[in-house]
């Protein structure tokens, strides 16, 4: 008998590789049919008012444009709040494209121009006249801090005294830190392709990171059956959460074929992926008390956030604080600042980016405090449990993170002195940081079927934002059916499929894989009746432990000759088919769950210029099981990129005065080129984990990401001297 | 080419005829002047290979090899380049059989949400036929019109010198 190697474990090559490298992957703008119309979105240059009057008569007058639609002459529209609440939404009124007159923030879409050809849409775009009545606007969230309200979120209970803690502490630190907006940016911009069908009903490609969220949400907005639109999203062109909510152009798309009976397309321009979702600047305050030997005797941490007028975003930005280290005395607040902006979004490691990014830096200035070497601080601190819910971890791995994370970077050879480490005209600084993410589990729905031909396919309804969901699919159906993986094909981004959770909180694995697992499990159980239940079956009286599925074929696992080929039990008929919707292990109630990382970081600060560069980067992850050694690694690779943008470069500028973002593009919207990526090393350490899923892994989508802007910026300190508390550390807070 | 539009269009302007070349093919197309290369491939020949991902030349997704040179399709009208011979990663694989720097694309996992994939290897392509970079550095700084927004650049990085290393390693 040959063994055939579990498809678990290796390193894969994208299942959809060929289809990305040969252009044929269709992305949602890439869908079109004879007389398809494109919409132009125009939007708001006021930051606050309302619209008194819409003259579009200069843009109608242009031959090929069919409709300026606005909240004059727009379809019908849901009037309650519920309707428009989406699997993301947050707490509050969500916003209403082209629903009123009213101006909530700038670049608000105020009108929609449909024409023949997208060229045609955005000339007469520039012909409609938009009068205002301007009201005094807010957007400056440091100038507002006093008004801060508590954040409607669910934070850990204080515990012990960190007040008294803190005053009676050797040491103790109190430090400020400030990160700015920043901005998804996914290469691809939102798009909505509306296909209107001979029946009428509505086959939609949307940028999303849920097609059944965006379903449901054009539903309840427009009143439709669920059963006359379809959503697909089969590829994604980066994300990052700003799919995680239908947005505008999805509604103003559907409105404009309901208006026209016609197909429409609403892609957006670069400057518009401006006018959304996005991180929200926040002010961190921190205060640490340890004693002279750096053990933690209190723990404070305030995070205060802007979020819109009308809702109350919030993420999970000082939990970590609680959680992180051992400390008996914490006390974890979070408050929000409403201004006249949209709502903020989840932007990879929601809060943890955040969050993290402040405590691993006051960690550091800790360890400069006690005069110890800062990951020496981190093993003396070190939590066993999650004191924030009193449970122990599933798993935890991140001593091994820090061990093989500092031997592979030469941490030991680190001296304590900043600015003791020079090449030439450059200053070198080396810094680390933890991270941790939690691992998530949401219910999932999946569908196996086998036909006669041997393929083996599985489906639900989730999607693949570059993350390497098919791929990961297809290894965890191939490995629980004993198939080479060219025999099985997974389908997703389609809102007809099983029932899928948003893609996002790197919950796909955990969540999908496991539908995915049981689905093959459950298909493998009706195969196997068929057998048992044979006249003179070789298999009656087993049990489904006692047969084995390999290579296509069924066989006793005590008598490997007893086998029957699985096209035989199927034969000619219709496939055979299983349907499963997986839950959470209760298993995992009584334990905490997360992924841990360590990260280590190399600067070369110019001592003329300023100039920041990260030469040498190593990234240590606990994860549980790898499904996808190369996927996965890319996973990380991709964090430690979007934390070096976020350390050195991403910063979304509003000019206050007119509450408008002034930096509304990729050529003045930094994010990290080639030249400013050096070596980057991603290493996986082992981690077990019985309790998580059955396939014993955590995702791992956002914990590259998380710590990295600190250990940079702990780096940028070991290499100058200089603390600089604000992101991104530009040059010019360095001279 | 061939204009024939006058003021009473009523602000519509007449298409010109432009003939090109695009992944061997030859094609001729009646085009409003205002009609960017980009926008050509994409909504009039349907090769949505070309990516477009900020329309101003500021993420390298729309390259093209235009007369063999890697340029931004978004930033070119189509009516400039009557007789030219335009090359999309449509045209780069012969039939199933890959060309090196998409196999060593996929090898290497040079790519994650895909949508910068088509002008990084058009631009890779480029690259090596300028035959000015040969270290990685090099390599990076000839890359960095090509934004990588999933942050796949040391993977990219990778395809590309065991591309050029095969090249050399290639009797002439």
């Amino acid at each position: 008998m040959t063994v055939v190697r579990s498809p678990l474990g290796q390193p894969l090559d994208r299942v959809d590789g060929v289809s990305k490298v040969t252009g044929q992957a269709r992305y949602a703008a890439e869908f079109t049919e004879p007389g398809l119309l494109h919409g132009c979105v125009l939007g708001s240059r006021i930051a606050r008012g309302r619209i008194l009057a819409i003259d579009a008569e200069d843009a109608m007058d242009v031959a090929g444009v069919h409709l300026v639609l606005s909240h004059r002459n727009r379809p019908r529209m849901a009037a309650d709040d519920e309707s428009y609440e989406d699997a993301d939404a947050a707490e509050g009124s969500p916003f209403r494209p082209l629903y009123d007159e009213r101006i909530l923030y700038s670049g608000q879409p105020v009108a929609l121009v449909v024409a023949d050809t997208p060229e045609l849409a955005r000339y007469a775009a520039s012909l409609v006249h938009v009068e205002y009545e301007e009201e005094a606007h807010e957007t400056d969230l440091c100038g507002l801090l006093e008004h801060a309200h508590a954040a409607p979120a669910k934070l850990p209970p204080a515990r012990g005294d960190a007040d008294a803690a803190l005053a009676g502490s050797a040491l103790c630190i109190e430090v400020e830190y400030l990160s700015p907006v920043e901005h998804h940016n996914p290469l691809e911009p939102h798009a909505s392709t509306v296909l209107v069908q001979p029946d009428g009903s509505l086959l939609i490609h949307d940028k999303t990171q849920g097609t059944q969220n965006s379903q449901s949400y054009i539903c309840q907005v427009f009143g439709l059956d669920p059963k006359r639109v379809r959503v697909c999203a089969a590829f994604v062109g980066g994300a990052f959460g700003s799919g995680l909510r239908p947005q505008y152009q999805l509604t103003l798309a559907v409105m404009a074929a309901l208006k026209l009976g016609r197909s429409v397309r609403v892609a957006l321009s670069r400057p518009q992926m401006f006018t959304f979702g996005y991180r929200p600047r926040t002010v961190q305050r921190l205060r640490l008390g340890a004693a002279a030997n750096g053990r933690l005797q209190g723990l404070s941490h305030l995070a205060i956030g802007q979020t819109s007028r009308f809702e109350d975003f919030t993420e999970h930005v000082v939990e970590w604080s609680g959680m992180l280290y051992q400390c008996d005395n914490v006390h974890l607040d979070y408050r929000l600042v409403p201004l006249d902006v949209h709502t903020p979004l989840d932007m990879r490691a929601p809060g943890a980016a955040l969050g993290l990014y402040a405590l691993e830096c006051a960690m550091d200035e800790l360890a400069c405090a006690v005069a110890i070497d800062p990951l020496q601080l981190r093993l003396l601190n070190y939590a066993d449990a999650n004191q924030n819910e009193g449970k122990p971890f599933s798993s935890k791995a991140l001593r091994d993170c820090y061990r093989q994370g500092a031997e592979r970077f030469g941490w030991s050879r680190r001296p304590l002195e900043p600015r003791s480490l020079r090449d030439g005209h450059e200053l070198i600084g080396w810094g680390m940081a933890g991270g941790v993410w939690e691992a998530l589990q949401m219910p999932a729905s999946a569908k196996a079927s086998l036909g006669g031909d041997g393929i083996l396919r599985v489906s639900s309804a989730t999607t693949d934002i570059g993350t390497g969901t098919y791929t990961a699919m297809t290894q965890v159906a191939a490995a629980e059916f004993g198939l080479p993986v060219e025999r099985v094909a997974f389908r997703l981004g389609d809102s007809s499929l099983p029932t899928a959770p948003l893609q996002g909180g790197s919950a796909t694995v955990s969540s999908v894989g496991t539908a995915v697992q049981q689905a093959c499990v459950a298909l493998k159980s009706k195969l196997f009746d068929i057998a048992r239940q044979r006249p003179g079956s070789a298999f009656a009286g087993l049990t489904l432990e006692q047969v084995c599925f390999a290579e296509g074929r069924l066989s006793r696992r005590d008598d490997p000759d007893q086998a029957i080929e699985l096209s035989d039990l199927i034969g000619s008929g219709a496939p055979l088919e299983a349907r499963v919707d997986a839950k959470p292990d209760p298993r995992r109630e009584a334990f905490s769950s997360a992924t841990h990382s360590a990260v280590f970081v190399e600067v070369r600060v110019d001592e003329a210029l300023g100039r920041v560069r990260v030469s040498r980067v190593v990234s240590a992850v606990a994860a549980g099981r790898v499904v996808n050694p190369k996927t996965t690694r890319s996973q990380i690779l991709g964090g430690v990129v979007w934390g070096i943008g976020m350390a050195l470069q991403e910063e979304t500028l509003i000019d206050h005065r007119l509450g408008r973002y002034m930096n509304h593009d990729l050529a003045e919207y930094h994010v990290p080129v080639h030249a400013d990526i050096g070596e980057i090393e991603v290493l996986f350490v082992e981690e077990e984990d019985l309790v998580v899923n059955a396939l014993g892994s955590k995702g791992v989508g956002e914990i590259g990401i998380v710590g990295v802007a600190a250990a940079v910026a702990n780096a940028v300190y070991h290499a100058t001297g200089r603390r600089v508390r604000e992101l991104p550390i530009t040059l010019d807070k360095l001279l | 080419m061939n204009a024939t539009a006058t003021d009473e269009d009523e602000g519509r302007f007449a298409a010109h005829a432009v003939t090109l070349t695009v992944n061997g093919q030859r094609r001729q197309v009646e085009i409003q002047p205002w009609v960017t290369l980009l926008d050509l491939l994409r909504e009039r020949l349907g090769l949505t290979g070309s990516k477009k991902g900020c329309d101003h030349g500021q993420c390298g997704a729309c390259t093209v090899l235009v007369n063999g040179h890697r340029i931004n399709a978004c930033l070119t009208l189509a009516v400039m380049h009557e007789g030219a011979e335009v090359i999309t990663v449509e045209g780069l694989a012969e039939g199933d059989a890959l060309h090196p720097l998409q196999a060593a694309f996929i090898e290497h996992d040079a790519f994650q949400c895909g949508y910068c994939t088509p002008g990084q290897i058009c631009s890779a392509l480029g690259l090596i036929v300028e035959g000015e970079a040969r270290s990685a550095d090099e390599i990076r700084e000839a890359m960095s019109g090509n934004l990588c927004r999933c942050g796949a650049y040391p993977n990219i990085l990778a395809a590309i010198e065991q591309v050029l290393a095969d090249d050399e390693r290639r009797p002439e």
